[in-house]
């Protein structure tokens, strides 16, 4: 079943006098169940695309369908909800609220549906336990590493049981080892049925994914399988087929 | 907020400066509006003063020997002759000397009838009343009114005691009830009164011109009588009694005291217009001040707008979040505004000794106007967070 599809996605910036067509047309289809990296060079739009499908953003030509809906046509009040509903995303930074407990954080979406503070709770802490951080959940963002801060966005991002999540660079602040756990936590993730579609441009982040887009200059350039591929880019920004081995 | 804590504080300021001025210009207004009720209930309703002079009356008219004098034949004429009219109690003042064994005090001495006291509705509390029988005979008799029995006599009951008015013996035949301050300020229970024929024969009937002057008329109407009517019927009869030709020199004043009485509420009313401009300015001065903070906050905190509007919350969610804190701001500065100005009631009502009423509707008002303050100030601050987009929002550092 599809649950994203993209069709002929543009949409620009305006720096000084010109336009810049940071997504060129993209067309897409991504099925339910997929785990999907996003990979490309810097500035090759694949922040641009995750902010439209996380509905954060809209394209300005061009088609998007989350779940059969059709997102573009959307008012503010229907695009928050399914902000809320739908999507899950994660951040490079965490985007974590300061002076707020793990906790609190990982129930502000559940805030935005009116949920009874009790049973907001008990979702939170379910999850922050899933995430072995359960005797974190007092904490707030300063007293976290940058590990612990990620599972915690990861715990909002899932608190609302989304149809998909999306993270943009999620270990992009983080040292190889911890982004490594935060791999382990999505393949777990994808392997209970979640939808993730995940930018990076580190191929061994990436290889954790079931399929790899590769965007330059706002087009999408290749569309392969990572269990059989995974993309590593030259030194010359030259993009190479290496023989995966995992 | 609780993250700034002095900045918070600054810009609540102006609330409660202005908070604590609509409590304090509240207690003023209630405490006089209560003092010149009670003065007026004191001073017995429906009444009208009529005295030689007139409002114009300077040194001039005074030397030139030409007003007309009050005569006790005025008060009967005004008993007898206007519709309406119950008593008309002609009065005779003066000061005096009075003297209880061997200490004196000066004070004040008045000549009144038996009918003084019911125009005044003053009660004896202890010994009897003055009887027309006091009156007729001159008796040298006197009723004294709580003050001046405290200094004459501290605790002792005076009743059947013997008191030297100038040197005059007379017996004290009862205690007046407690009127306290007049309008005026001065103690209405300050005060000896004889019969007015015994003031008259002993220490100031004795011009020859007019040996039945008086120096003040108390009138006191029928309840249902129209004060102006009145006192327009009293002003007719005395020009005609004296034989004031139309156009002459007005020489008689005809006064109705509770409007008097009413009169000196304007003293603290040009107080409390003076507290309300001051309240108005420091309101929207507070106002102005946490419009001027939530602005700041809102740009502080695009990037906490921009994440909860990526979780879900809609626009109406961060609208109502600002507008909660910029009430909550001048909620606070109201509560505080509210303590610090029942002190400065309190110590008004201490220091001043002005008369202050603090009232809960006071105090619910001045919290309200508060509120108002933070809704009106507070509302620009956060439609404008709430008109963010999220992935602006979230792009800013
Ligand atoms: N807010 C913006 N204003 C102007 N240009 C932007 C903005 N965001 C991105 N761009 C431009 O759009 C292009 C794609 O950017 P982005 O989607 O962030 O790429 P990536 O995430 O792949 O690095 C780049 O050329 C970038 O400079
Ligand atoms: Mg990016």
């Amino acid at each position: 079943m599809v649950l994203i599809a993209v069709e002929a996605l543009r949409h620009s910036y305006r720096i000084g006098g010109g336009l810049v067509w940071a997504l060129d047309g993209i067309s897409l289809n991504i099925e339910q169940g997929d785990f999907v990296a996003v990979m490309g060079a810097s500035g090759s739009g694949k922040s641009t695309f995750m902010n439209i499908l996380g509905c954060l953003d809209r394209p300005a030509e061009g088609s998007y369908r989350l779940d059969g809906i059709d997102v573009g046509r959307l008012r503010q009040d229907a695009l928050a909800t399914i902000r809320n509903r739908s999507i899950g995303f994660v951040f490079q930074s965490f985007n974590l609220l300061p002076r707020t407990s793990a906790l609190e954080n990982v129930e502000l979406p559940l805030v935005y549906r009116r949920m009874r503070a009790a049973e907001r709770r008990r979702r939170a802490l379910s999850l922050l336990e899933k995430f072995g951080l359960a005797d974190r959940a007092s904490h707030t963002p300063a007293e976290l590493s940058g590990g612990q801060q990620q599972r915690v966005a990861i715990a909002r991002a899932l608190v609302t049981e989304p149809l998909v999540l999306l993270a943009d660079e999620p270990t992009g602040a983080l040292d190889s080892q911890t982004g490594q756990e935060i791999m382990a936590i999505f393949r777990r993730l994808n392997g209970e049925g979640l939808t993730i579609v995940l930018v990076t441009h580190e191929p061994e982040v990436a290889a954790n994914a079931g399929r790899i887009v590769t965007f330059r200059d706002g087009r999408m350039v290749a569309d392969h399988p990572a269990t059989q591929h995974a993309w590593h880019s030259g030194s010359q920004g030259r993009l190479s087929l290496v023989y995966n081995a995992q | 907020m609780r993250a700034h804590r002095l900045r918070s504080a600054l810009t609540m300021l102006g609330i409660i400066i202005g908070v604590a001025a609509v409590v304090v210009m509240m207690s003023i207004g209630n405490g006089a509006r209560e003092r010149v009720a009670a003065q007026i209930r004191s001073l017995g309703t429906n009444l009208i003063s009529v005295t030689p002079g007139s409002a114009r009356m300077g040194s001039v008219q005074l030397g030139s020997g030409a007003a007309p004098r009050l005569s006790e034949g005025d008060a009967v004429a005004i008993e007898s002759e206007i519709p309406g009219v119950i008593v008309a109690v002609p009065l005779l003042y003066s000061r005096a000397q009075f003297t209880v064994g061997n200490s004196n005090w000066q004070g004040v001495l008045r000549g009144v009838t038996p009918s003084y006291f019911i125009a005044r509705e003053w009660a004896v509390m202890a010994g009897r009343e003055m009887i027309w029988e006091d009156d007729r005979r001159a008796a040298n008799v006197v009723l004294l009114g709580t003050t001046m029995r405290e200094k004459l006599f501290g605790h002792a009951d005076p009743v059947g005691a013997l008191l030297r008015i100038r040197d005059v013996p007379f017996t004290v035949i009862g205690v007046l009830e407690r009127k306290g301050q007049s309008v005026w300020g001065d103690d209405q229970d300050d005060v000896a009164l004889v019969p007015i024929t015994a003031a008259r024969r002993q220490f100031v009937g004795t011009s020859r011109a007019n040996p039945w002057q008086v120096h003040n008329i108390t009138v006191k109407f029928a309840e249902g009588v129209s004060a102006e009517d009145t006192m327009a019927a009293v002003h007719d009869l005395l020009r005609q009694r004296h034989r004031l030709q139309p156009g002459q020199e007005e020489t008689i004043m005809v006064s109705n005291l509770a409007e008097a009485a009413e009169v000196e509420e304007t003293a603290t009313r040009a107080v409390s217009l003076l507290l309300l401009t001051v309240a108005s300015v420091s309101l929207v001065v507070g106002g102005i001040g946490i419009m001027n903070i939530m602005l700041v906050t809102v740009t502080e905190r695009t990037r906490e707008i921009g994440l909860r509007l990526a979780v879900g919350a809609r626009q109406r969610d961060i609208l109502t979040q600002f507008l909660v804190e910029a009430i909550t701001l001048a909620l606070m500065g109201g509560i505080l505004g509210v303590s610090i100005g029942i002190m400065a009631a309190a110590a008004i009502g201490t220091f001043a000794q002005w008369p202050v009423v603090i009232d809960l509707s006071a105090v619910l008002l001045a919290v309200s106007f508060a509120a108002c303050v933070g809704v009106f100030f507070g509302y620009y601050p956060a439609r404008k967070a709430a008109r963010l987009q999220p992935i602006e929002a979230l792009r800013t550092e």
